[in-house]
């Protein structure tokens, strides 16, 4: 059966062997906030310092070639790992905040008009939100958001409606970071395109989690960091259309992203380079490249059955618990995120008591204040699956919150 | 192995003795805690001379925020502005009773937060409010 493949990868991560205090073992069920790393990221970071430490891209020595060519090779891997059709439209950013802040400030500050319209959703995470109400408020654009149904869906009828506006961007989460939901991203775009929009995918939780092919979407920009993925912190990469990229000022100024330099002026180097200024995280991107090696060893097909299975039993067990509630859609569309709220009991008192018998959960609002205002909870606890989630776990975390109800009682 | 939820601050929770609203009343201030919604107005009416008669808190927030809410306000009953602007952490850290981590720090000390900036009618509950002296 599937949880098989859970129990034989957890060997692969060090830190899931962790005892949280002296005999109470790690359930870690916060993957949605962060992944665990299995060795063959962590020890290829360290070989990197170890053996090739070095600049990368200028520099003629031994050292810099190869820390260059290892650098340069994870961004093939990760072309590859998204189906993109160039190398040239990998970028390398700190993380997805920073992917979508890029195109924000650049894409969005030469191509945007006063009055032209933004069309986000209603349950974005905040780095798809502010970057685009701060630009809001620089150009006079105006934003519009598809909403979220009683069902936890986004309206695509309101979408088709709004799309009548003839808005320049429109730019959606794949999936949900809090209610787990999957949206339909490829039908979405090929709306936006109908109406003369550019899109961007905020893929921080969907590319971590099931195949996401960049050609096939035909998305114009997706976003999304390593450190969800197996891979480090600190790293993330913003994916575009070669002829956007190509046309769309730098971002930040500095070495690397230059041709070259007068005291005056400066034109800007060729793509990918053009848009990575300074010294970039160089052991954090042969981390990732492992990470999306580790992740092609696994198969994207098989990590997303894990988690469907994970969750749909999640679903199952925790709907036993009395004063439980989902907050997130049917499982059908929805993936390995579980938010909930326990009548009565505040999410942090939730976590703080499932913390002590090792159970790594969130609580909060998970970064989209917005979408907890629209269903008016303060805040859910969450907890979140990955490849090397067992069931085993799941029972854990019922077991657990039967314990809070019985202490709350 | 810890007593963070003693029975005293799970009591407090589900039954506090000092949530409500009090309108009008002298003292007026809420704030909350950004990282985690966590919400606390707290209402106090002084008797003539100067002294705390009643006190009520509303809001919502996790069992620690409240039952140190309701705890803290029972405590001021009886006293002067200058003994509420002397209160410290340690003190809500004693009237729970239990040890707190950084995190729940802030939920224990959001309503001492809100009364003192309240008491020296600030426009923000600062975090040095709570500082000991």
């Amino acid at each position: 059966m599937m949880d098989n493949i859970a129990v034989n990868l957890r060997a692969d991560f060090p830190i899931l062997n962790r005892e949280v205090r002296p005999g109470v073992p790690l359930v870690y069920l916060d993957s949605t906030a962060t992944s665990q790393k299995p060795w063959q990221v962590i020890q290829a970071m360290d070989q990197y310092y170890q053996k090739n430490n070095a600049n990368i891209h200028r520099g003629v020595h031994t050292l810099a070639e190869e820390a260059t060519a290892q650098y340069e090779e994870a961004r093939q891997k990760i072309a590859s790992f998204i189906n993109a059709a160039s190398t040239n439209e990998v970028i390398f950013t700190r993380n997805t905040t920073e992917s979508i802040n890029l195109v924000a400030y650049t894409w969005g500050r030469q191509a945007l008009q006063p009055g032209d319209i933004i069309i986000l959703t209603e349950m974005e995470h905040h780095s798809n939100l502010v970057p685009w109400q701060i630009l809001a408020a620089e150009k006079g654009l105006r934003l519009e958001f598809i909403p979220v149904t009683d069902d936890y869906l986004l309206d695509l009828e309101e979408y088709q409606r709004l799309l009548a506006l003839k808005p320049k961007l429109v730019a959606f989460t794949q999936m949900s970071n809090v209610l787990g939901t999957i949206n339909p991203a490829k039908e979405m775009i090929r709306m936006a395109h109908d109406a003369g929009a550019l899109t961007l995918i905020d893929g921080a939780q969907s590319v971590p989690h099931f195949p996401v092919d960049v050609q096939d979407l035909k998305a114009d920009f997706l976003a999304f960091s390593a450190h969800k993925m197996c891979g480090p912190t600190g790293i993330g990469i913003l994916y575009g259309k070669e002829n956007l990229l190509e046309n769309m000022p730098p971002f930040l100024g500095g070495g690397d992203m230059i041709r070259k330099v007068m005291l005056r002026s400066f034109s800007p180097n060729d793509l990918p380079h053009k848009f990575e200024a300074g010294t970039p995280a160089i052991a954090e991107a042969i981390g990732f490249g492992v990470a999306v090696d580790y992740l092609k060893s696994v198969g994207m097909e098989v990590v997303a059955a894990h988690e469907r299975e994970i969750t749909a039993y999640a679903l199952d067990r925790l709907s036993e618990i009395p004063g439980l509630e989902i907050f997130g859609p049917a499982i059908e569309h929805k993936g390995g995120v579980v938010s909930f709220t326990l009548r009565g009991i505040h999410p942090h008192d939730v976590a703080q008591l499932l913390d002590r018998e090792g159970i790594a959960v969130r609580a909060g609002h998970h970064c989209a204040m917005p979408l907890h205002q629209k269903f008016n909870i303060p805040a859910t606890t969450r907890a979140s699956f990955y490849l090397y989630t067992t069931l085993d776990e799941v029972d854990q975390l019922a077991r657990g919150l039967e314990n809070v109800v019985r202490i709350f009682g | 192995m810890d007593d963070l939820y003693r029975e005293i601050i799970i009591e407090r929770y589900k039954n506090p003795l000092f949530r409500g609203e009090l309108e009008p009343c002298d003292i007026r201030f809420e704030d909350e805690n950004p990282l985690c919604g966590d919400h606390i107005r707290i209402d106090v009416r002084l008797d003539e001379t100067g002294h705390v008669k009643e006190a009520a808190f509303s809001g919502h927030g996790c069992a620690i925020s409240q039952a140190s809410a309701d705890l803290l306000l029972e405590s001021i009953i009886g006293k002067s502005i200058e003994e509420i602007k002397s209160l410290s952490k340690e003190d809500v850290i004693d009237l729970l009773g239990i040890d707190l981590g950084p995190v729940r720090l802030k939920c224990a000390l959001l309503s001492l937060k809100v009364l003192k900036a309240g008491v020296y009618g600030l426009g923000v509950a600062h975090d040095e409010l709570v500082e000991g002296h």
